[in-house]
């Protein structure tokens, strides 16, 4: 970067070609900010990747030509690419939409294990540094390795949990937020440790150390929290590239992986408000979560609903609301839902889709699947838009959700899930919940709702009753 | 197999107590099921609609020799005699008036069960029938003022000149005060209402009424309090009565008191006050009356013009909803003593329902039933209340001070300000760069709709794959172990650019819109 001199070296053209490349990538973010713009923002995404990684591969192996080893590097990097590649574009091919929880924690631990990789690479390479700057340079290897290294294991982790091959409840260990205390700790104790004395052992010790907080970290943090977790680990993956652009010297790792970073955490802080959980207590492994000061004891017996009354209902009403959660996802309903909201609109019900914040394990993952199943996104409407319209609504159609329509969290301030905002189904005339049992939902909490005036049970797996509902009508 | 007996009522009532429908669910509940020929002719149901449900017709003797007979009205003492001993009889048997039926269904030998009796709790709602037989008779009053109104309820402007609306003031915001004004307001009339709960106003203006809030002059007590005397809110509620009366054309009066006569609201004075041709509807005139000179079960028209209605049959008079209704409240009660749906009726004396409805059982009065026994449902939330004067609920976060805030973000800059006031190039460019990036990645993100939330994830972590150029910067060391962690470093970061990019791409061309879905392909 000093020869400033000469213009037009390759180092030069690859600087500008990063400042496009960044460029792209910021315009890419905005324009998925909105439905129309957001295939030209992947558009602007991809075009950026490409001009960074020619300018990266052209001036990487224009500086070294003609040296021996080249020709290694290059048949690796060849074949690397199109392993990879080839892996990526498989998988991004057949993952059900239902599956897209896992697949993107999947890609997360992989940016992480890269971080790692990258880290390492920095500190088995002579970098011909000399003091202070020495100094910072490994120090920008430990932080780089240990990022990318609880990212790493949480990603794995958190896809375990989504893909249910690990069970979902969080693990207690005993003293958990001591653990992670002293794993930060000791992470700084290592770090200025190797600063002083650079042995190779301190790198293995701190990666150990790294990938088992990672572990414990999202381990202890409950099936439900996944939205925040999947944000949170995403913004990690970001923060794991900012720190290998520190570490390489490369302006456009730090603007890639701070944008990441940022976007991540914005996510996570937009689940945190809407499950009203305090950021830190969530990414802190459920730290500061108070002991429910009621049992939430519901009073009463719910009414049990035949679908042929729910059809009769779902015929008279002029305005029908479906708030979909997990379950549905579980129960792959998105089909049978989406056939039913066509047939209602073809009968002139004016149907629409309530979602919450957190509705499923990803950010807007009910989204994902509705508009698989073709459910035109412009009825699909956020909490905060469609919570005045209940009151006018005939019936609510209540499908695998069950914390986030909990009446508790507005009106009993001594329920564990108070003052989180839910979507307010109860103020409907009827509301029809679809569900296997009477079980609690993520939380735990009783739900109120099912023992209301007006709401009514519809019992069995979600994908069947939506298919019988559909016969019927 | 138990069999159900519907009994033909006795004249004037036209209700009867099962219809076609309810038959249905009753059969469906493993009971046989007998209608007497003609029971249901005086709600438009036909014995042939009966038979096709799946009932036999019968002559009423056999119909009143089941198991289990339904009724509407208390039975006569004619009925009483033709019931079989250990039947069980259920009808509206207002035991808390009429000791002396009890006595005789108990010397019968017959279990008497009351609909009437129907605990008011949220969990026997489906039975209650007092709340359904209002709600119609509500409804009813309206279309009864109405009849004998001589004008439209709706404002018009014709070629034969201009109608003003109707005013209706409706006493009382209970169920049948709800219904009232909201068919009233359907038919176009102004309408007002009344009542001493603040808290219906809500409930009040959502069916298109306007609540008379009575406002109370707040006295200054000797002890500093403020205080609203009971007197002073009688006398201004009186003024507001007074006060309408004489502006509205039509008044409908439901205020009760459980267990007392019902409160004279409208006195005669106001009644006089009234125009000629003005109508009342006193619900409450088989209780005793709202309005000072109501008769229970007539019409009245007054020196002044003002006719006053006060029928006690108003659910009658609409015979085929109210027996719908009626039945349908049956048919849940009869759900609940079926706990099999075998057919087999099974009373339970621990569940309160059963045992408030149950009149009289084994030759014995069983009313009024002994004091509510702490039931399952108050003690929870008796024990949820004092959990929480205990332990009181999680302190509501409290929102940083603005003064912490300042502090936190001074720190934030000035720690900043050291780090690249001290640090070594190139250190200094590349936290400018992070952190103008991190501000960049803030703004751009808080604008992204809820929906693309999985999109915007799976491109971001597309673009995080961007650490691949890290790994291509090694891949041309000299050292073959750093070759080979490059090499796969850019394998697992190629993953992430080709499959982040790709499953973005197939999620995005799912979205579409309803109406220009289209165009968009």
């Amino acid at each position: 970067m000093a020869e400033t001199t000469a213009l037009l070296t390759p180092a030069s053209i690859a600087g500008a070609a990063y400042i496009v490349a960044a460029l792209l990538f910021i315009m890419s973010l905005a324009g998925l900010s909105r439905h129309d713009t957001a295939k030209a923002g992947v558009s602007y995404g991809i075009a950026g990747m490409v001009i960074a990684l020619v300018a990266t591969v052209s001036a990487t192996f224009a500086g070294a030509w003609g040296e021996p080893h080249v020709t290694t590097a290059l048949v690796l990097l060849v074949v690397a690419v199109l392993v990879g590649g080839a892996i990526g574009l498989w998988r991004a091919r057949v993952v059900a939409m239902t599956g897209m929880p896992e697949l993107i924690a999947l890609l997360h631990s992989f940016v992480g294990l890269a971080a790692v990789l990258v880290g390492w690479n920095g500190a088995l390479e002579e970098t011909g540094m000399t003091g202070a700057l020495l100094d910072i340079h490994h120090a920008e290897v430990f932080i780089g390795v240990f990022i990318g290294a609880v990212t790493f294991t949480g990603s794995i982790v958190a896809f375990l949990k989504l893909s249910a091959r690990m069970k979902s409840a969080p693990l207690m260990l005993p003293g958990k937020n001591a653990l992670n205390l002293g794993a930060l700790v000791a992470f700084v104790v290592l770090t200025v440790w190797y600063v002083i004395t650079p042995e190779l052992w301190l790198l293995v010790v701190v990666t150990a150390l790294a990938l088992a907080l990672g572990w414990h970290l999202v381990a202890s943090i409950g099936g439900g929290d996944m939205p925040v977790v999947i944000s949170m680990l995403n913004s990690y993956s970001g923060w794991a590239a900012a720190a290998a652009g520190f570490l390489l010297n490369n302006d456009l790792l730090i603007v890639t992986g701070a944008l990441v970073g940022s976007s991540g955490a914005y996510l996570s802080y937009i689940m945190c408000k809407a499950m009203n959980r305090s950021f830190i207590s969530v990414i802190a492994g459920g730290f500061g979560i108070a002991a429910p000061t009621s049992s939430g004891e519901v009073e009463g017996e719910s009414r049990e609903i035949t679908v042929e009354d729910a059809a009769e209902l779902l015929r008279d009403a002029s305005s029908v609301i479906i708030t979909p959660g997990y379950g549905m996802a579980v129960a792959q309903a998105q089909y049978p839902v989406a056939e039913l909201t066509s047939r209602l609109r073809e009968r002139g019900v004016r149907v629409r889709f309530g979602i919450h914040p957190v509705a499923g394990r990803l950010p807007g993952h009910m989204n994902v699947l509705l508009a698989e199943a073709k459910v035109p996104y412009d009825i699909v409407e956020e909490m905060d838009e469609i919570n005045d319209d209940f009151p006018e609504t005939t019936v609510v159609l209540v499908i695998g959700a069950n914390d986030t329509v909990n009446p508790a969290a507005a009106e009993d301030p001594g329920s564990p899930i108070a003052g989180m905002p839910v979507l307010k189904v109860w103020e409907a005339k009827n509301v029809v919940v679809f569900k296997r049992s009477m079980a609690s939902g993520y939380a735990g909490v009783a739900n109120p709702l099912f023992t209301r005036d007006n709401a009514q049970m519809l019992f069995g797996d979600a994908k069947q009753r939506v298919e019988d509902l559909l016969r019927v009508l | 197999m138990t069999r159900i007996g519907v009994v033909t009522e006795q004249p004037p009532e036209t209700r009867v107590a099962a219809t076609p429908a309810t038959v249905r669910q009753l059969i469906t509940l493993g009971y046989e099921v007998v209608v007497e020929a003609g029971a249901g002719h005086a709600s438009a149901f036909a014995d042939d609609a009966y038979r096709e449900a799946g009932a036999t017709i019968v002559d009423g003797a056999e119909a009143l020799a089941s198991g289990l007979v339904l009724k509407v009205n208390a039975p006569t003492e004619n009925e009483i005699a033709g019931l079989e001993p250990g039947a069980v009889v259920v009808g509206l048997l207002a035991p808390a008036f009429k000791p002396e039926l009890l006595e005789a269904l108990a010397a019968r030998g017959v279990t008497a069960l009351a609909m009437d009796a129907v605990p008011r709790i949220s969990r026997a709602q489906s039975m209650d029938v007092l709340s359904s037989m209002t709600n119609i008779a509500g409804y009813r009053a309206v279309v009864e003022a109405a009849h004998s109104f001589g004008r439209f309820f709706t404002g018009q402007v014709t070629a034969a000149g201009k109608v003003p609306p109707a005013k209706v003031l409706v006493a009382g915001a209970g169920v049948a005060g709800l219904a009232a004004i909201g068919a009233a307001s359907s038919l176009g009339a102004i309408v007002r209402a009344t009542d001493p709960r603040p808290e219906v106003a809500d409930q009040v203006k959502s069916i298109g009424g306007e609540y008379l809030k009575v406002e109370v002059e707040v006295e200054q007590s000797t002890d500093g309090y403020a205080k609203a005397t009971s007197e002073a809110y009688d006398r201004r509620a009186a003024e507001i009565y007074s006060e309408q009366a004489a502006d509205v054309d039509i008044i409908i009066t439901t205020a009760l008191i459980p267990g007392r006569p019902a409160p004279k609201l409208i006195t005669a004075a106001d009644v006089a006050s009234m125009k000629s041709g003005s109508v009342i509807v006193d619900m409450a005139a088989g209780m005793g009356g709202n309005v000072e000179g109501s008769v229970a079960g007539e019409k009245i028209v007054t020196p002044n013009g003002v006719t006053i209605l006060g029928y006690t049959d108003l659910a009658s008079r609409l015979p085929t909803q109210a027996s719908q209704l009626y039945g349908t409240n049956v048919v849940n009660l009869v759900k609940l003593l079926t706990p099999g749906k075998d057919g087999e009726l099974v009373l339970d004396f621990d569940d309160i329902v059963q045992r408030s409805v149950t009149v009289a059982r084994d030759g014995s009065v069983t009313w009024p039933p002994p004091p509510v026994q702490v039931s399952a449902a108050p003690a929870a939330a008796a024990s949820a209340a004092t959990a929480q004067d205990a332990a009181p609920a999680p302190e509501p976060k409290r929102p940083m001070s603005p003064v912490k805030k300042v502090v936190l973000v001074a720190a934030g800059i000035a720690a900043l300000f050291a780090v690249n006031a001290i640090a070594p190039p190139p250190l200094p460019q590349h936290f400018t760069v992070l952190v103008l990036s991190v501000v960049v990645g803030f703004y751009v993100i808080g604008k992204v709709a809820h929906a693309l939330h999985t999109p915007l994830m799976s491109v971001t972590n597309a673009i995080s794959g961007i650490i691949v150029v890290g790994a291509m910067v090694q891949i041309t060391s000299d050292v073959l172990v750093v070759q080979i962690l490059a090499a796969i470093a850019v394998l697992l970061a190629s993953i992430n650019i080709f499959g982040g990019f790709a499953v973005t791409r197939r999620m995005l061309a799912m979205f579409s819109a309803g109406r220009t879905g289209a165009d968009r392909g």
